[in-house]
């Protein structure tokens, strides 16, 4: 009896580890940030099974998520990943500048800005949509209360704040004075400002506040879908910001684990016309734009414009408005003065 | 000596009725003042005990159990809960040598610079999990002191299972310790010294001596190290790197669904991780019930020698 239980337990033990061991065919591993959970999970099946019958390999994808910004910084301390699909180019960028893990080129190794989807930013309101909110104009309203988390700590929040200026830029013909003082009258609908996106989701959705909700178009999309079936409408703004997530693959890592091939075919499969149907059905607007077709009734047309166009670039973009003393802190400032 | 007095004291009550109402008169409040302390104290436990407890409860078990063991019975979910248990098995061995060691130090010899070896030993408790989790990031880390040389000998510590376990280790640390100083201090080295002189050696003296009367107390530490390992999150959350069916602890997991939007499957494995709790507290109370019960057998067997 003890002898048995003893051989149960070394059996147990031994299994455990053997099957972590024996379990690394290839191994890929993916960092990614918080929306993206269901399309990669469909999708690494989908490239797992493409790659075995291209080469007989099986390959097993690992996911990471969280927030973008905290990704990042993890990869930069050492976490092992052999691509990054982040949620905007500074925080790959991070990935260059503080560790020098990918080269400089990075951002034109793949095709469409290496964003194989994209996505916009859309208004989520309540059903029946009964403040009547049709464009960012109607944010400024008096009467309507916004919600959307602080530029300062979350990532989709800058989204946010700067497909409003350039919306509002773009009304004022590049008034600079008129576009800030448009925003500022935005923020001062906001009642509160939470730190990240899931908690402003929360404040809207769960907790009742605020008339409209400022959000990516992939995750107002989940909302509607998963957390209130009939209890929000999406409100397609006339003009949008395009949110272009980047993948990279991580070359610093790649070559030292012997994983640059099987890495490079994984994402340079989310090109493809099923990786780019997937991206669809989970809300991404698909690069490809005969499969975006596809799925034109599900992506109201919107005129979007580039973060590079209109502000020269994330990293410009960055410290105009969100670094300390930027445009952003000045609204704050006003806003807490009156 | 205080427990000896108190009894003393109730026994003089039965003997003298009229004194022991004196004694209950100056010693208790007024009904009023009770129940209103009974019911403030009822409606926290409620509030920020029961009611969650059954939220997690009804969340897990709403959809039915075939649902409820979907949820667990998934390969992260298991693989979240076999390294749960693999944090466990290495952490409390640990904590056990160091405790005892630590324990054995204080209380048993003196030396200089023992009050800093106390609040050392506290440090873990003082310090945000967090703050934990980033030391270890700053140390380990690929852009931290050692990072450069672990990763020329290809030696994965954070973002892998060991740094999940050194966090832990260094979260759980005070508990044994903790538990076993003061009764250590408490009960003197006579016992001890007599074996000693009696010809047992140390080791011998520590088997059948120490350890005998620290055994409760040791394992009153150890359920209590093993219960915040268990749910350990936010030091794990920083050197975890969150790689699914990897380095996801069940506390980390469980938020990974919740932040899925998967609900039912998150209070599941929050259900499985509260039942490991509970268990751990039935084990808890059953073993202070031992306790009682050898102690009180121990002075009965006392009373009985002296009379």
């Amino acid at each position: 009896m003890k002898i048995s239980l003893r051989h149960t337990l070394i059996g147990g033990l031994a299994t455990l580890f053997v099957a972590s061991a024996s379990a690394a065919e290839i191994e890929l591993l993916n960092v990614s940030y918080d929306p993206t959970r269901e399309f990669y999970r469909e999708y690494n099946a989908a490239f797992s099974k493409h790659w075995s019958e291209l080469k007989g390999d099986e390959v097993r994808v690992r996911q990471s998520h969280g927030g973008s910004g905290s990704q990042a910084r993890s990869v930069i301390d050492g976490l092992d990943a052999d691509v990054v699909t982040l949620a905007l180019a500074y925080d790959v960028d991070a990935l260059r500048q503080q560790a020098d893990l990918i080269p400089e080129n990075w951002q034109s190794r793949l095709p469409d800005n290496s964003s194989p989807y994209t996505s916009t930013i859309v208004l989520l309101v309540r059903k029946g949509n009964p403040k009547n909110i049709r464009d960012w104009d109607d944010l400024v309203r008096d009467d309507v209360e916004v919600i959307t988390p602080n530029p300062k700590t979350s990532g989709g929040a800058r989204w946010n704040y700067l497909a409003a200026w350039g919306y509002a830029l773009n009304k004022f013909d590049g008034d600079e004075d008129k576009t800030y003082q448009f925003i500022s009258k935005l923020f001062q609908n906001v009642p509160v400002l939470d730190s990240g996106a899931r908690g402003a989701t929360n404040t809207f959705v769960q907790r009742g506040l605020g008339d409209v909700f400022i959000a990516w178009e992939n995750e107002a999309f989940l909302s509607v879908e998963q957390l209130g079936k009939g209890e929000f409408e999406i409100v397609v703004p006339s003009v949008s910001i395009l949110a272009e997530p980047p993948v990279t693959v991580v070359d610093k890592n790649v070559d030292r684990k012997g994983t640059r091939e099987v890495a490079e075919a994984y994402l340079g499969y989310l090109y493809s016309d099923e990786a780019q149907r997937l991206a669809g059905q989970h809300y991404y607007r698909p690069s490809n734009p005969e499969i975006g077709k596809e799925f034109a009734d599900s992506f109201p047309d919107v005129e979007l414009f580039r973060i590079d166009d209109v502000f020269g670039g994330w990293q410009k973009a960055q410290d105009t408005h969100f670094n300390d003393g930027g445009k952003f802190d000045s609204i704050l400032e006003e806003i807490s003065r009156r | 000596m205080t427990t000896t007095t108190a009894s003393g004291v109730s026994q003089q009550h039965e003997a003298n009725p009229e004194l022991s109402a004196r004694w209950r008169r100056a010693t208790e409040e007024p009904v009023w003042i009770r129940w209103t302390l009974i019911t403030i104290a009822l409606t926290f436990l409620g509030l920020f005990l029961v009611l969650p407890l059954l939220v997690v409860l009804y969340g897990a078990f709403e959809q039915g159990l075939g649902v409820w063991f979907a949820a667990i019975n998934e390969p992260d979910a298991w693989a979240a809960i076999r390294l749960s248990l693999l944090v466990v098995v290495i952490v409390v061995p640990i904590n056990v040598l160091f405790g005892v060691a630590a324990a054995w130090a204080i209380a048993k010899h003196e030396f200089r610079g023992k009050p800093i070896l106390i609040s050392l030993i506290d440090m873990p408790f003082a310090i945000s999990p967090v703050v934990v989790g980033l030391i270890f990031v700053i140390l380990f880390g690929s852009q931290g002191w050692l990072g450069p040389w672990l990763a020329a000998h290809d030696i994965r510590i954070i973002f892998a299972v060991p740094g999940i376990i050194i966090v832990i280790a260094f979260g759980t640390m005070p508990f044994i310790a903790r538990e076993l100083i003061p009764l250590m201090q408490q009960q003197g080295k006579e016992e001890e010294e007599a074996s000693l002189t009696l010809g047992a050696n140390g080791w011998k003296t520590f088997w059948y001596v120490t350890l005998p009367n620290i055994k409760w107390g040791l394992i009153y530490g150890i359920i209590l190290c093993n219960a915040r390992a268990l749910g350990e999150f936010g030091a794990v959350a920083v050197v975890s790197g969150r790689i699914r069916g990897e380095t996801n602890t069940m506390p980390l997991h469980i938020e990974v669904l919740y932040n899925e939007y998967m609900f039912t499957a998150a209070f599941a494995v929050s259900s499985l991780l509260t039942g490991l709790a509970l268990v751990t507290i039935a084990i808890k109370s059953f073993v202070e019930w031992l306790d009682e019960r050898s102690r009180e057998s121990t002075a009965i067997s006392h009373e009985g020698a002296v009379s």
